[in-house]
């Protein structure tokens, strides 16, 4: 664990890896450190956001020695999002990666993701867990206006939009999954560390 | 009520921010001068927290269906009250039916009003402010808007007349931390970063301030792995032009960042505006 300053009012972690990065962030929460404002995972660190008159060098002393935080981990159930397999880039993908339409939607779908982090827009996760034959590069040019629920890949990524937004991901398909609604608790579908799985649904 | 005759360049409602939804890629929002906000909310009794309007380089009216007291901070617009000019940084009267004309500021960016009572418009995960990168909250102002006001009771007097607001300079100097992601620079970098001077172009807004200037040259290959970003942070994208995050930057971002602003300078950076010069330096 090394620990960096980014400003006076945050401390960013490097844990090597996404697993370490989980659990550090559990394990904050957790401990409901005072002066702590976000806490904020990224691929292989945790950002740590405080108060501006939080003591840092006293939170960074007690970082590595928080206890594991209790009831968390890989055994929680999947959050299933149910797809129909009808996106715009599904031929794209399938001619980038030499693989025939059927075995892309295969692929997509049995593989188990993770959330990695969220960011872009609320509510948007990166899951990592994509088949890495289906690592394509995001379009050259973006579209202005993918619909919400829309189901996307892109490098070693794949993600469900949240809400309409701008984006250069290839759609594979299209969830009925409400992944962000600001009248719910918690807001968000996906949160860091939420387990996925993908479920091919006809068309209705 | 409070009518919106004309916006400006750009007016939102803003409060301190949506705090502590970072992990789900929400930015914290806010007033981008926070400072002028909390002041404005000081000088009209409100708690420090309390909704106002943040205006863009001025150059808006507004109507009061009933009596209120206001008070404008942060860039110090000329304020007219029913035609008769009245001053920044202190409490001011309005009576029923006025209309409140803000000028443009001779320097700075945003200004801030804030109303007695406070703007009641309906709170998104927990705050009332625009966020122009995620869309949550209510649309910025438009003509024809009508903003509920909040009560009185129970708020504190109004006890200050006036409130000394240092000039804001023609060319500040802000002071940065190195780092996280220093390391990713060589030392010509912060060098040039900290001995020259940097240009705010027109592609600034709450989300950031994009500057030109001497570029900053990376020594390390590769991408950096997307991770949680700081209002202030100074990131480096490919072209080595700098850009400052403000209040509604993305939480994650994947360009090395090579210093963050001390965070009393963060309400000096949200004043910059375009075409204004800009240093930085360490301690």
């Amino acid at each position: 664990m090394r620990i960096l300053r980014a400003g006076d009012a945050a401390l960013l972690v490097e844990t090597g890896g996404l697993t370490d990065a989980h659990r550090l962030d559990a394990a904050i929460r957790a401990a409901r450190l005072p002066g702590v404002v976000d806490v904020v995972p990224g691929e292989r660190t945790v950002l740590v956001v405080t108060e501006p008159s939080a003591d840092l060098d006293r939170l960074a002393a007690r970082l590595p020695d928080l206890p594991p935080p209790p009831g968390t981990g890989p055994d929680a159930e999947p959050v299933e999002i149910p797809v129909v397999y009808d996106g715009e880039d599904l031929g794209e993908v399938a001619a980038l990666t030499g693989l025939g339409r059927e075995e892309v939607v295969r692929r997509h779908c049995s593989a188990s993701y993770t959330v990695a982090y969220l960011g872009f827009s609320p509510g948007f996760g990166y899951l990592t867990g994509l088949d890495p034959a289906l690592r394509v590069p995001r379009r050259a040019s973006p579209r202005t206006a993918v619909p919400a629920g829309s189901v996307a890949i892109a490098g070693p990524y794949a993600a469900v939009y949240p809400s309409p937004s701008p984006g250069g991901w290839r759609l594979l398909g299209r969830s009925e999954r409400v992944l962000w609604d600001v009248t719910r608790d918690p807001p968000s579908l996906l949160r860091p560390g939420t387990r996925v799985r993908f479920v091919p649904e006809a068309a209705p | 009520m409070i009518e919106v005759i004309r916006p400006g360049p750009l007016a939102t409602v803003q409060d301190l921010g949506r705090p502590g939804h970072a992990h789900l890629g929400v930015p914290r929002s806010g007033a981008a001068d926070e400072r002028a906000l909390r002041l404005a909310n000081r000088l009209v009794g409100n708690p420090e927290g309390a909704a106002c309007v943040e205006f863009t380089l001025g150059g808006a009216t507004l109507r009061f269906d009933s009596p209120a007291w206001i008070a404008v901070t942060g860039a110090p617009a000329f304020l007219r009250v029913d035609g008769r000019g009245s001053g920044a940084h202190a409490p001011c009267h309005v009576p029923a039916g006025a209309a409140v004309e803000l000028g443009t500021p001779p320097s700075g960016l945003r200004s801030y009003l804030a109303v007695r009572g406070g703007l009641m418009v309906g709170r998104v995960l927990g705050s009332r402010s625009t966020d122009v990168l995620s869309g949550l909250g209510p649309a910025a102002l438009t003509s024809g808007d009508r903003l509920p006001v909040g009560g009185t009771e129970g708020l504190d007097d109004i006890t200050v007349d006036l409130a000394p607001a240092p000039p804001l300079p023609a060319s500040p100097v802000l002071r940065i931390l190195p780092g996280p992601r220093d390391d990713w620079f060589g030392p010509d970098a912060i060098t040039a970063l900290t001995s020259t001077p940097y240009t705010v172009t027109p592609e600034t807004n709450r989300v950031g301030i994009r500057l030109d200037g001497a570029p900053l040259a990376r020594t390390r290959e590769g991408e950096l792995s997307s991770e949680g970003m700081v209002t202030g942070a100074v990131q480096v994208p490919p072209s080595g032009l700098p850009i400052v995050f403000l209040a509604d930057h993305p939480t994650t971002g994947g360009y090395p960042v090579i210093g963050v602003l001390a965070s009393a300078e963060v309400p000096r950076a949200a004043q910059l505006r375009p075409g204004q010069t800009v240093r930085f330096r360490l301690n």
